[in-house]
């Protein structure tokens, strides 16, 4: 996070890295929360 | 707000096809470069030989024919406080003493006339534009006074009339554009004393700049300010003491104002084409759905209905059948009866009715409870 | 225009008397705002607020533009949900969320006349010259537009109360193409608000800077128009209950728990994507200072808090909890808005060269917003915007 950057090349590198295991995150973590929004849902709701 | 359906559609198509041009111009600045008008004037201030005697604001004043300062110009009590370029004054000259510096520098400060200026790519009636000269110039007869100009400056310099209620104008420098269309040198160039105004192409100075780095090395610093910054400018500096410490932002980066919106402005096209499509997609697909969904419930009410008449048929079949049934037993019961009388004598008289028939039990009708 | 003053709001309630509380207060506010109307066009936008050449944008655009436009995102989040995602059940919802987006933007376009220094130039931009590489080109063009529509999907209302039946009947023909031109223009003009401030990297602080800012815009005004939705609608089931029918009160209940339920997971994204702009600008150093702070406290506090809420909400059925909910999240677009426009730009400056609005300012948004409310009021005590018309039960 202090790191420095001299090239494009390396920060693209260092940020889009963090990006692509927050896209993990993301792909556990909103599912589990609509599972918890949708979790009392009876089976008639459809919207 | 009387339009007509025709107009309105009319300009629809204008805006639809505004931002076609969009798109072209952003594929244009993926290969392409520019490097902006050729031959084009600027000026070069050398920080390090301005003494801060404010003549070139006065002159500014003069060929501007702008109203006269509280304080005389030659009056110095006014650079104890920093100040910026207003309605009145279109440059200033402000006074720092930056650490490691025994005395005062001065910096005099108006538009950069930038190489591709924010303020003209963010004013949305081309009121302000960027002149084959270099100087970036302002038509008041189109300003609507929305200010997003003076936002978009990344050096702070556009200023308002704010005193004026019906004709407020945005005020900055011109780089003195009447004059120099005339041959004439900016007003402040010409005023200053100690040459450190360099008016000229501004490749020249670049050149200028270079040299005089060059030459003296431990005397200026390693950077022609306006060289890159937001692009480029027409306007340059070069200074004895770091930038930062005078007020002047080293961190403004060098893309030019008009590609940090490029992006976002060419997406528009897109959005409105695929939106369409996607849509009308949404539409056909919850359309379809609740197609399905009436049939699926036209079906099942007729198979409720169906199964409804046949259970229905079904009870009056057993009841008929009870009933004949009851009935054959009643008749055969009664015929013995009356065979029993007949043999017993005609002394008892009347006989028992049939037992009461039994009644349909009322068909079920379930009735439906919406429980929402 | 200073002639835009409005007509004063006494006998808009049709009551027995005119002197009820909400007519006076109401009344004196708009006194005030006559005033400073005079007054903003006699000494000049300079003498009736603290905008200055450094901070050229203040309440007025922060507050007006920028909170107004997100709130009255309502309309085209309903139409949507209700004609393009299919879901009838909200029907009932898409009549006032109309009026409040008719509503919000007719007062966004009365605010700017305050706030440009020449109104009567508002037209220029589209129709004399068309600064085409202004993000604010675009925004005046589709708000120009969309306000145009907004007129059209409204004017059914107008016409079942004037009962114009053969106007109704064209304007029913052509509402599909008004609804998704509607959507568009306002995909449109919604993220181009955030892309003003593209232009402005050196003076937006770089937590809310970003290259994702049109994106935040139009995802958060999303659930701004969801939210803005329910709670309107809890205001009149309190206030104006005696104007809506059964049908729109049982189905209020329903769009609430919809709208909660895709607004949680709206902010989820909505957070997701604020982290994942952090991490590609490598912003997380200014986490841990105080606008790191703010910043957290807007994200986590009115973003992230109101989601958790609204899922309780919806899993619990607890309709009271998702309206209370639907105020916190307005609160938190209202912070937001004001965070990218006013708070976190020039945060570079010292304090004594920023802005704060001044009283004039101020009441001139309570004005605005006062005229809003009294509008309100008068239609839908009036027109059917709550309930069905007999003559005309149908929407479609
Ligand atoms: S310095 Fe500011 S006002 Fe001057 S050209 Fe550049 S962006 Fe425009
Ligand atoms: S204030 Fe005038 S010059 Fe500046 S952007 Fe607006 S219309 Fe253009
Ligand atoms: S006239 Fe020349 S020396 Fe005097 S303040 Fe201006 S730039 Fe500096």
């Amino acid at each position: 996070m202090e790191t420095d950057f001299n090239t494009l090349q390396e920060f693209l590198t260092h940020t889009k890295g963090i990006a692509y295991l927050l896209i993990g995150v993301a792909l556990v973590a909103l599912p589990l929360f609509w599972r918890f929004i949708t979790g009392r849902d009876g089976k008639k709701q459809t919207f | 707000m009387g339009i007509t359906r025709r107009q309105f559609f009319g300009w629809m198509g204008a805006a639809v096809g505004s931002q076609m041009a969009f798109t072209a111009q952003a594929k244009a600045a993926g290969t392409a470069h520019f490097t902006g008008y050729p031959g084009s004037m600027g000026v070069l201030h050398d920080i390090s030989r301005c003494i801060g005697c404010r003549k070139c604001e006065a002159a500014c004043n003069q060929v501007n024919h702008l109203p006269a300062p509280e304080t005389p110009f030659d009056d110095r009590a006014v650079l104890e406080k920093i100040r910026r370029p207003h309605a009145a004054a279109f440059t200033v000259v402000n006074q720092y003493k930056p650490k490691g510096k025994p005395g005062p520098v001065f910096v005099k400060t108006q538009c950069n006339h930038c190489m591709e200026p924010a303020c003209v790519s963010a004013c949305f009636v081309k009121a302000l534009t960027k002149s084959k000269t270099g100087a970036v110039v302002y038509d008041a007869s189109l300003c609507v006074g929305c200010r997003y100009c003076m936002v978009a400056c990344p050096f702070n310099i556009p200023a308002f009339q704010y005193h004026n209620p019906l004709t407020p104008e945005i005020t900055k420098c011109t780089l003195c554009q009447p004059r120099i269309q005339k041959g004439l040198r900016p007003g402040c160039v010409e005023a200053c004393p100690q040459e450190a105004l360099t008016f000229g192409k501004r490749e020249e100075l670049i050149k200028i700049a270079k040299q005089r780095i060059g030459a003296y090395p431990e005397r200026y610093e390693d950077h022609i300010y306006g060289e890159n910054e937001m692009g480029g400018c027409n306007w340059l500096y070069i200074s004895n003491t770091p930038f930062t410490g005078i007020n002047m932002r080293e961190d403004l980066g060098i893309t030019p104002a008009p590609a940090l919106t490029a992006g976002a402005l060419a997406a528009v096209p897109v959005v409105v084409s695929l939106w369409v499509v996607f849509i009308n997609g949404l539409r056909a697909i919850s359309k379809r759905k609740e197609q399905i969904a009436t049939e699926e419930k036209s079906q099942a009410v007729s198979a409720a209905v169906l199964s409804e008449q046949a259970r229905f048929n079904n009870e009056i079949k057993q009841l008929k059948e009870k009933a004949k049934t009851e009935k054959e037993a009643a008749i055969t019961r009664e015929v013995k009866k009356a065979l029993e009388a007949a043999a017993r004598g005609p002394s008892e008289n009347g006989a028992g009715q049939t037992p009461p028939s039994p009644k349909p039990s009322g068909t079920a009708h379930p009735e439906k409870q919406e429980n929402n | 225009m200073e002639h835009l003053t409005p007509t004063p709001p006494a006998l808009t309630t049709g009551r027995d008397t005119v002197f009820t509380p909400f007519n006076i207060v109401s009344g004196i506010i708009i006194l005030i705002g006559c005033v400073i109307t005079v007054l903003r066009f006699t000494r000049g936008i300079g003498g009736v607020s603290n905008l200055n050449d450094t901070n050229p944008w203040g309440l007025w655009i922060g507050f007006d533009l920028y909170c107004g436009v997100a709130l009255a995102a309502g309309g085209y989040v309903t139409c949507a949900a209700c004609y393009i995602f299919g879901l009838k059940q909200f029907r009932c919802a898409v009549r006032p969320a109309v009026l409040t987006a008719f509503l919000g933007y007719g007062l966004v376009v009365f605010a700017l006349n305050y706030d440009v220094g020449r109104p009567w130039r508002l037209p220029y931009p589209i129709f004399l010259s068309q600064g085409t590489t202004s993000v604010l080109f675009e925004v005046a063009l589709c708000v120009f537009l969309y306000l145009s529509v907004l007129m059209l999907e409204f004017s059914p209302v107008a016409f079942e109360w004037l009962n114009w039946k053969r106007a109704r009947y064209i304007i029913g023909k052509v509402s599909m193409v008004l609804i998704i031109f509607g959507i568009i223009l306002s995909t449109l003009h919604q993220s181009s608000l955030g892309a003003i401030f593209l232009i402005t990297p050196s003076k937006l602080h770089p937590l809310w800077y970003s290259g994702y800012l049109p994106v935040y815009f139009f995802i958060s005004s999303i659930f701004a128009g969801m939210s803005m939705v329910i709670f309107e609608h809890s205001l009149v089931a309190r206030f104006l209950h005696d104007k809506i029918d059964a049908e729109h009160h049982l189905e209020s209940n329903n769009v609430a728990l919809g709208f909660a339920k895709s607004a949680a997971f709206l902010m989820a994204g909505y957070i997701m994507i604020q982290i994942i702009g952090i991490a590609i600008d490598n912003d997380w150093k200014y986490l841990p200072t105080r606008w790191g702070l703010w910043y957290l406290i807007e994200i986590i506090g009115f973003v992230a808090i109101p989601a958790i809420l609204y899922a309780i909400g919806v899993r619990e059925r607890n309709i009271k909890l998702i309206q209370r909910t639907s105020l916190w999240a307005v609160l938190g677009i209202v912070l937001n808005r004001l965070n990218v426009s006013l708070i976190a730009f020039n945060w570079q400056l010292p304090l004594n060269q920023r802005y704060f609005p001044s009283f004039m300012e101020i009441m001139t948004t309570i004005f605005i917003v006062t005229i809003g409310v009294v509008i309100y009021r008068f239609v839908v005590t009036r027109m059917p915007v709550l309930y069905a018309h007999p003559d005309f039960p149908d929407d479609h």
